[in-house]
């Protein structure tokens, strides 16, 4: 099975700003931000009173009164998104042998809305420590192990192949979708549902971002409240969503007239084996990551035409994946432009690596780079070109896009327009 | 070809011994850690009973600076990697940082960590939610804290798939390994014996309410009403067949298999996905289910699931066609952590030429199986099939064989 390439078929996306993947380019390409107030609950005792929040009405998009009772906020954004996927990609799936599709979803944080609200009923707001059983909702077992995603979103594409959640903190959106292509390369499966899911704008988050002030005080000011890159930034902005993507072996895609946005050609996470939340500034395993993408993509990094940040917006991240970036494409890097979208749509944990994906497929599709809003002055140990506030137009053939997270993680993954020449 | 990839090292937390050997010395013996919840006052649930650690000090092990920011479950995950490490004779520093990697699979996360900081957030307010927290509870915790204490920067990853992840993890190790990296920790630990995890598990309806120790947790019986949940697992040191030998490692044998699939939507007419992935499982190891020597059980002691569990076994297997064995009788089901854990016993029952029994229960007739009950059953085992299944579908097996 050596030689299977896998390519992106079909996308859907729920971010801040808009349901729809159409929606969701837009704003990208506009360059308009999604930051506002939290509206979820009173954020009056929290030190970031900022969110990206999504507006969504889980009946309007298809979802049954029984399917909303027992699915997290996150489960229904998956399942949303799956189903919009594979219309999207126009694939028949009832003629896919049910145990050759296959279902990876990334969450960070699971169903922490859920735990976080039901937690509350069954110790009667904190105060009991012996939680009452009685008062708990009949799905909760569905919150505790957030594998009910991947199980939600296989009943609702019929999938019964190799199904999983991937939970790798902030890279797991990439590296949901990088387990997936290594499912179809190896032969395992021919159709992927893969893509990430989280929905975290809840009390307990608040509260923990807070406490490490990782989350931006900036609540003033909210829609320019991310700042990736700009020399005022001083933490992120919490978000949500999800990203779908329909993944096909290329010969079988290419035999049903599918649209194939991209080829997912490398893919590669590393740790820094370093500090659960603190970043070493060299960068030195987010470039590893890269490199190995790169080789496993057979390019070289002059090929890359866009670099998809991650771009939190902390002090420390930025400059990490700077030098990281660097570090492998050398001077290659001072003419990539390379651009944060949590500064329009904030930061979804797990769910923001694939929502960076398809914005990497998009920007593929459409030929042009989305911008990082609100930088406005660059800081000086950040000196890339990262497209300040406006879209670009320019053609985009390959895409490199990057992700870090507690715990270690660094993952980098390389998209690249499958008819190109592989040496 | 392709690369074979061996297990090289076990560090074991189990309710019925800490580290392989009180571990193999119990389950061999058909001895117990089974019984009434003492880390919080179970009298108000319809659930007493739990498979709880016994006497495991974390300080004993690990430095003070890591007890604030960990859970229970990572710190036994933590105290498993340096005994399976020792057990293989790895020492992570004398090699290269990028050539070894961490893949773990997680069910709930530090939920015990998780409730006090909800308690504290509820009862108290949001200033004293610890920094900890952004990290301690989520399903990530275990690699990242492993990599870190044993400086591992290769290829890591978790993955959650309920109690069929302990082997989705160990799969996903193979194909990190098969991809060029030299050694990956897998496995899992997982626990969640608290008031919050509890009334989470119960959620389920599949714990049993029997209240005797003996009586609670009995796959295949006619008696089964429920499982035993209990806390624990097992990390393997997995390593590329030809580093393991280069280096003259002792190896417990191979990852020959594995399979996985999910069942259909419920009020589907179609079959449950297990005999597939069992059938996927014996064709990826290149084996005939004629050469199994034992299957260890998902046995999830809910008749419906037996049910299922013993066609499949049966409709590959023959009628009491292969000896099926369920150690986790004597634990308890450890979520994630239960199928490295039948990892393990699987290669110490090759090590030793016996298959360890399945405890308390009296067969049903229903089922044709051929169990190994209350006694230990003597016999070669050079291959064997471990099989887990995650609530809301989950299938996953693995073939694991001795080697020359």
């Amino acid at each position: 099975m050596s030689g299977r390439r896998v390519v992106i078929t079909g996308i859907e996306v729920l971010a801040p700003g808009g349901v729809g993947a159409k929606n969701f380019w837009n704003l990208l390409s506009e360059g308009r931000t999604a930051t506002r107030g939290i509206t979820f609950f009173d954020p009056s005792p929290f030190r970031s009173k900022v969110a990206a929040e999504i507006d969504f009405d889980p009946e309007e998009f298809g979802l049954s009164p029984q399917e909303i009772r027992r699915m997290d906020r996150a489960a229904q954004f998956a399942v949303v998104a799956a189903r919009g996927a594979v219309t999207d990609s126009g694939i028949e799936l009832g003629a896919v042998d049910p145990y050759r599709l296959g279902v990876t979803i990334g969450s960070a944080v699971g169903a922490t809305m859920g735990l976080d609200e039901e937690y509350r009923v069954v110790s009667d707001g904190g105060r009991l420590h012996l939680v009452d059983h009685e008062y708990s909702v009949p799905h909760l077992y569905n919150y505790l192990v957030p594998s009910s995603f991947a199980a939600e979103v296989a009943w609702a594409v019929g999938a019964e192949g190799p199904s999983t959640v991937v939970s790798t903190g902030c890279t797991s959106g990439i590296d949901s979708v990088g387990h997936a292509v290594e499912l179809i390369r190896e032969g395992s499966v021919d159709v992927m549902i893969a893509g990430s899911s989280d929905a975290p704008i809840s009390p307990i988050t608040m509260a923990c971002f807070d406490a490490i002030k990782a989350t931006t005080p900036r609540s003033d000011d909210p829609e320019h409240a991310s700042r990736p890159f700009d020399a005022s930034r001083n933490g992120f902005v919490l978000g949500e969503g999800a990203a779908v993507f329909v993944l096909e072996e290329l010969e079988s895609a290419r035999k049903r007239g599918a649209h194939i946005y991209a080829e997912i050609a490398g893919y590669a996470t590393r740790s820094n084996a370093y500090h659960m939340t603190g970043l070493r500034p060299d960068g030195l395993e987010m470039a590893e990551a890269i490199r190995v993408s790169l080789d496993e993509a057979r390019m070289n990094a002059t090929e890359i035409d866009y670099i998809n940040a991650h771009g939190s917006g902390t002090k420390q991240n930025d400059r990490h994946e700077t030098a990281a970036v660097k570090r492998i494409l050398g001077d290659h890097a001072y003419r990539t432009p390379m651009s944060s979208i949590k500064s329009m749509v904030g930061h979804s944990l797990g769910a923001i690596g694939s929502i960076e994906i398809a914005a990497s497929a998009l920007a593929m599709e459409h030929n042009v780079v989305p911008p990082t809003a609100n930088l406005h002055t660059p800081d000086p140990e950040c000196d890339l070109d990262y497209v300040p506030l406006t879209a670009r137009a320019q053609r985009t053939d390959a895409v490199l896009t990057v992700g870090s997270g507690f715990g270690g993680f660094q993952s980098a993954m390389v998209l690249a327009r499958p008819e190109r020449s592989v040496a | 070809m392709t690369t074979s990839v061996v297990v090289t090292g076990l560090g074991v937390v189990s309710p019925n011994g800490l580290g392989v050997q009180d571990y193999w010395a119990a389950t061999r013996s058909g001895k117990s850690g089974i019984g009434r919840v003492t880390r919080f006052d179970p009298s108000q649930y319809p659930a007493k009973l739990a498979g709880e650690i016994p006497g495991f000090v974390a300080e004993d092990h690990l430095p003070g600076r890591l007890l604030p920011q960990t859970d229970r479950m990572t710190r036994l995950a933590l105290v498993a990697t340096d005994w399976a490490l020792a057990d293989a004779g790895v020492k992570p520093e004398e090699l290269p940082e990028f050539d070894m990697g961490v893949v773990t699979a997680s069910s709930s996360g530090g939920f015990e960590f998780g409730q006090g900081e909800l308690q504290k957030l509820w009862s108290q307010g949001s200033q004293h939610v610890s920094a900890y927290q952004s990290f301690a509870w989520f399903y990530a915790v275990n690699s990242g804290q492993i990599s870190i204490r044993n400086g591992m920067k290769g290829p890591s990853g978790v993955l959650v798939s309920d109690e069929a992840g302990g082997l989705d993890a160990v799969a996903q190790a193979r194909r990190q390994i098969r991809k060029g990296t030299n050694l990956i920790v897998s496995g899992a630990v997982d626990a969640s014996v608290c008031p919050w995890g509890w009334v989470a598990q119960l959620a389920s309806g599949r714990l049993s309410g029997e209240e005797e120790p003996t009586r609670a947790y009995l796959p295949f019986d006619g008696d089964a009403t429920g499982y035993v949940s209990g806390e624990g697992g097992a990390i393997l040191i997995m390593e590329a067949a030809e580093a393991a030998r280069a280096r003259g490692a002792k190896i417990y044998g191979e990852i020959a298999g594995y399979g996985s699939t999910m069942d259909p939507k419920p009020g589907s007419e179609r079959e449950p996905g297990l005999r597939k992935a069992i059938e996927l499982a014996l064709a990826d190891a290149g084996v005939q289910p004629g050469d199994v020597d034992v299957v260890f059980a998902d046995a999830a002691a809910v008749p419906e699931l037996d049910r299922i569990e013993a066609d499949a076994i049966t409709a590959v297997f023959g009628p009491r066609g292969v000896p099926v064995t369920a150690p986790k009788t004597m634990t308890g089901r450890l979520y994630s952590g239960a199928a490295p854990l039948d990892l393990a016993a699987a290669f110490l029952a090759m090590e030793e030429g016996l298959i360890p029994p399945t405890v308390n229960i009296t067969p049903s007739a229903d089922y044709d199986l051929d169990l190994v009950v209350a006694q230990p059953r003597t016999a070669a085992v050079s291959t064997a099939l471990v099989l887990a299944r995650g609530y809301g579908g989950f299938n996953s097996a693995v073939v694991v064989r001795s080697v020359d």
